[in-house]
């Protein structure tokens, strides 16, 4: 019930953005973030961006996250 | 005579327009126009185009005999539809056996006020699967059933093939025996998934769904220890090895960080709330193989795009316990089991 | 993102393992933790967590599965509105197998109730809007988490000048309940593994009166097993200390006040009030109901429903589960006549239960020796 996923912003357009989870394109509302803007990493809760995220925090948190995760993907 | 089959053909004419009707499913002209316009020219074969009561035609001394049904939803998805699937499927379970597919019946179900267009774009696709396949579709059967009946198509595939002389059996599964999968899981369940629940993402996953025989073949002919096939679809890869686990008594290790998975696979999955071990695969296979034949295995399965992220995942134990356990990435253990079957509905 | 990162694969949990290992022999004598939420719960299992933690720790799972803690009553409420002909009700996904006293959602679906899975609240306003003729339920499920969601829904319909859509409100707070389970005085526990998205919403600093009136190190935490397996650690070396203080190991995404903007919509909309937990009773201010302002909006008062009755299933012993007074095993249904395949009660059905990740995950001990299915 608390699953949130951490994403970029490809696109704000008012309270909606496009969000982008590793290649999947998702429509949220930023309604619970309203200062956030085009390219904020973000973290994503049912539908609704609740956080924004440092993008080198992001990436090094969610990085391991990644390397633990992608450690199996393609050699 | 001749004035009531004319108005019949004009009738014919006029009902074959736009949609699918029940008279299309009658077994009377309607369904022979269907036939003739929507599936022969697509798969027609010396066998088929008899369009008897039954095929009749070579076989071989030992067959290995198949069948599965199609109820996936959405009809399409990125990467594939209901018919590629409905190839795909049943040849890989032939493949897996150790079989080379001969050939297909085919049964269509569908619902009325489909719309043809619907259905051609479906039989190209299942067209295009069997040429892939190299497997003909020797007879078939179409149905229709009521508006609000069905979702549209339902496809059931039987399937026959040549038995090969490999055995091919969890009994001859031991300790020791390696475990590889061909490739990165959770594709398909995924992208149908997402398809259908959340339509408004758009994604890069498409389903692996894919014919598999000839990188099974080559597999089979290169590397004499191959002791076991299964392709993991619904259930995932945790159903098949946890049902091998079961079905020998043996322990069987899997390592969680060797899983090869797409970074977008995962994500789909994280957003869903799924386990992508629980997911269904449409192209991929999972192998047990003598640990000395590891390597070749591999090998052979790199050579085939199907197969070129092949990797090894696991092992069998020397415990008779049934269970299968994953070693986590980070060091810990925990069971590995059967999914409950009703997370991922529709999938394929 | 930069796939190829500078990390061994199992490197980052080397630590915080190796500092919890170190800590629990200092510490010597057993500790309890307890998390209280949901996706902690199946994140500790999943990563294997469990099979890692040194024998005198345990980590209790609490009442923080949003499914699990809603009292039946709530749940058929919920049934018999979606059995209403000409409602349309919509839900997050994790309600629809959980069975009330007379079936689950998913059951009255292939009856023919028209219930539909939503990623998003504002789904289901969309839906009423494209379709003003039908009337749209909204199950407004979860903790503070997804509160926020349900109000911007609310506000949403409210701008649209919605006049077919509605939510049937069950939220929890998280605080109320963490307060009732240490005030019961039946639950030992040395401390708490904190909700790290709660805390991305109301704030680190709410956590505060915990540490506080009773003396517990609370640490907010991540959700990767990892972060968790760090958190075990630093609440180890807290009471082998003997401190009581808050921590934020999810510094990332959790700051001291949380989501200002999130607060401001859910007190806007929404007020709390009493509510009736499954295994907790009647918690003051633990629920959330409708502003007057919102009242057209409350599925309750527009469809006249009452005060939400519904017997609990005998020999389920879900209550005492989420609050961690027993163990899955404890309770004479498990593994026997309530599976996940058969589930009775919602700690067996939700994913993020914990019977349901007791059965699937729990079935080796320490040394890696697997025991019968039913009875670990």
């Amino acid at each position: 019930m608390c699953l949130a996923v951490p994403a970029q912003l490809i696109e704000c357009r008012g309270t909606n953005a496009t969000a982008d989870l590793h290649g999947n394109r998702v429509q949220i509302s930023t309604l619970l973030l309203p200062n956030c803007k085009q390219g904020d990493w973000v973290l994503l809760h049912a539908g609704f961006a609740i956080q924004s995220l440092d993008e080198r925090e992001a990436q090094e948190t969610w990085a391991v996250v990644n390397d633990l995760r992608n450690a199996g993907a393609e050699p | 005579m001749i004035d009531f089959y004319d108005t019949k053909t004009s009738s014919v004419n006029q009902a074959a327009g736009q949609r699918i009707s029940l008279a299309h499913g009658g077994g009377g002209q309607l369904t022979d126009e269907l036939v003739a316009s929507c599936v022969l020219p697509r798969l027609d074969n010396c066998v088929l185009s008899q369009l008897l009561d039954s095929a009749v035609f070579r076989g071989a001394e030992r067959l290995a005999l198949t069948i599965d049904s199609y109820v996936v939803k959405p009809l399409k998805f990125p990467g594939g539809d209901i018919g590629r699937l409905a190839i795909c499927g049943t040849v890989n379970d032939l493949a897996v056996c150790g079989a080379t597919p001969l050939a297909i019946a085919l049964s269509l179900i569908l619902t009325e006020g489909l719309e043809r267009r619907v259905l051609e774009e479906v039989m190209d696709s299942l067209a295009a699967a069997a040429l892939e396949a190299r497997v003909s579709i020797v007879t078939g059967d179409t149905k229709v059933v009521g508006r609000g009946q069905g979702d549209g198509i339902y496809i059931t595939t039987a399937g026959v093939g040549a038995a090969g002389n490999h055995k091919l059996h969890p009994d001859e599964v031991r300790p020791g025996d390696t475990l590889i999968v061909s490739g990165p899981i959770a594709d398909h369940g995924m992208a149908v998934m997402l398809a259908r629940e959340m339509p408004q993402v758009q994604s890069v996953l498409k389903s692996d769904v894919a014919p598999l025989n000839e990188m099974i073949e080559r597999l089979l002919d290169r590397v004499p220890g191959v002791v076991f096939l299964r392709d993991p679809t619904r259930g995932g890869l945790s159903g098949v090895v946890a049902d091998l686990a079961n079905r020998t008594g043996l322990h069987i290790t899997l390592e969680e960080q060797e899983i090869p998975i797409r970074p977008e696979t995962w994500h789909a999955a994280d957003m869903l709330g799924v386990d992508p071990l629980d997911v269904a695969n449409e192209g991929k296979v999972l192998a047990v193989v003598r640990p000395d034949a590891a390597e070749a295995a591999l090998a052979a399965l790199r050579q085939d795009a199907h197969g070129k992220d092949a990797r090894i995942i696991g092992q069998v134990n020397d415990e008779r316990d049934g269970v299968c356990e994953l070693h986590t990435k980070m060091g810990g253990r925990r069971v590995l089991q059967k999914p409950y079957g009703e997370q991922l509905p529709r999938i394929c | 993102m930069n796939v190829a990162s500078a990390f061994e694969t199992s490197r980052a949990a080397e630590e915080p393992l190796r500092r919890l290992r170190d800590a629990a022999a200092t510490l010597g004598r057993p500790a309890k933790f307890m998390e209280v939420c949901g996706t902690h719960t199946m994140s500790a299992f999943r990563s294997g967590l469990h099979s890692l933690i040194p024998d005198n720790v345990t980590l209790l799972s609490g009442p923080g599965c949003p499914v699990c803690v809603t009292s039946q009553g709530d749940i058929d409420q919920l049934i018999e509105l979606a059995r209403r002909p000409g409602i349309t009700l919509c839900t997050y996904g994790d309600m629809l197998r959980v069975m009330g006293s007379d079936g689950s959602l998913e059951q009255a679906r292939t009856e023919g109730a028209d219930v539909r899975v939503v990623y998003s609240s504002l789904d289901a306003v969309e839906l009423a809007a494209a379709d003003r003729g039908r009337e749209v339920v909204f199950a407004a499920v979860g903790f503070e988490t997804t509160t926020p969601a349900s109000a911007a829904a609310v506000e949403q319909a409210r701008q649209l000048g919605l006049e077919n859509f509605s939510i049937l409100a069950s939220h929890k707070l998280i605080i109320p309940a963490m307060r009732a389970l240490l005030e019961s005085g039946d639950v030992r526990v040395d401390g708490f593994i904190c909700p790290g998205h709660v805390a991305v919403i109301i704030g680190a600093a709410a956590f505060e009166p915990i540490v506080r009136e009773y003396h517990k190190p609370c640490v907010i935490a991540g959700f990767e097993g990892p972060q968790i397996a760090a958190v075990l650690a630093r609440l180890t070396e807290l009471v082998s200390q003997g401190r009581a203080a808050l921590e934020n190991l999810y510094s990332q995404a959790v700051t001291e006040e949380g989501n200002l903007a999130a607060q401001t919509i859910s007190d806007r909309v929404f007020t709390p009030a009493d509510w009736h937990w499954r295994g907790l009773g009647l918690l003051k201010g633990s629920g959330l109901t409708l502003r007057p302002e919102y009242a057209r909006y409350d599925a309750r008062a527009r469809f006249s429903l009452g005060t939400p009755q519904g017997r609990e299933i005998p020999g389920c012993r879900c209550g005492e589960v989420i609050t961690g007074r027993v163990t899955p095993i404890e309770c004479k249904l498990f593994g026997a006549a309530c599976t996940p395949v058969r589930a009775l009660g919602p700690c067996m059905v939700s994913s993020e239960g914990t019977c349901q990740a007791w059965f699937k995950y729990k079935r080796l001990n320490k040394t890696g020796k697997a025991r019968s299915v039913a009875r670990d």
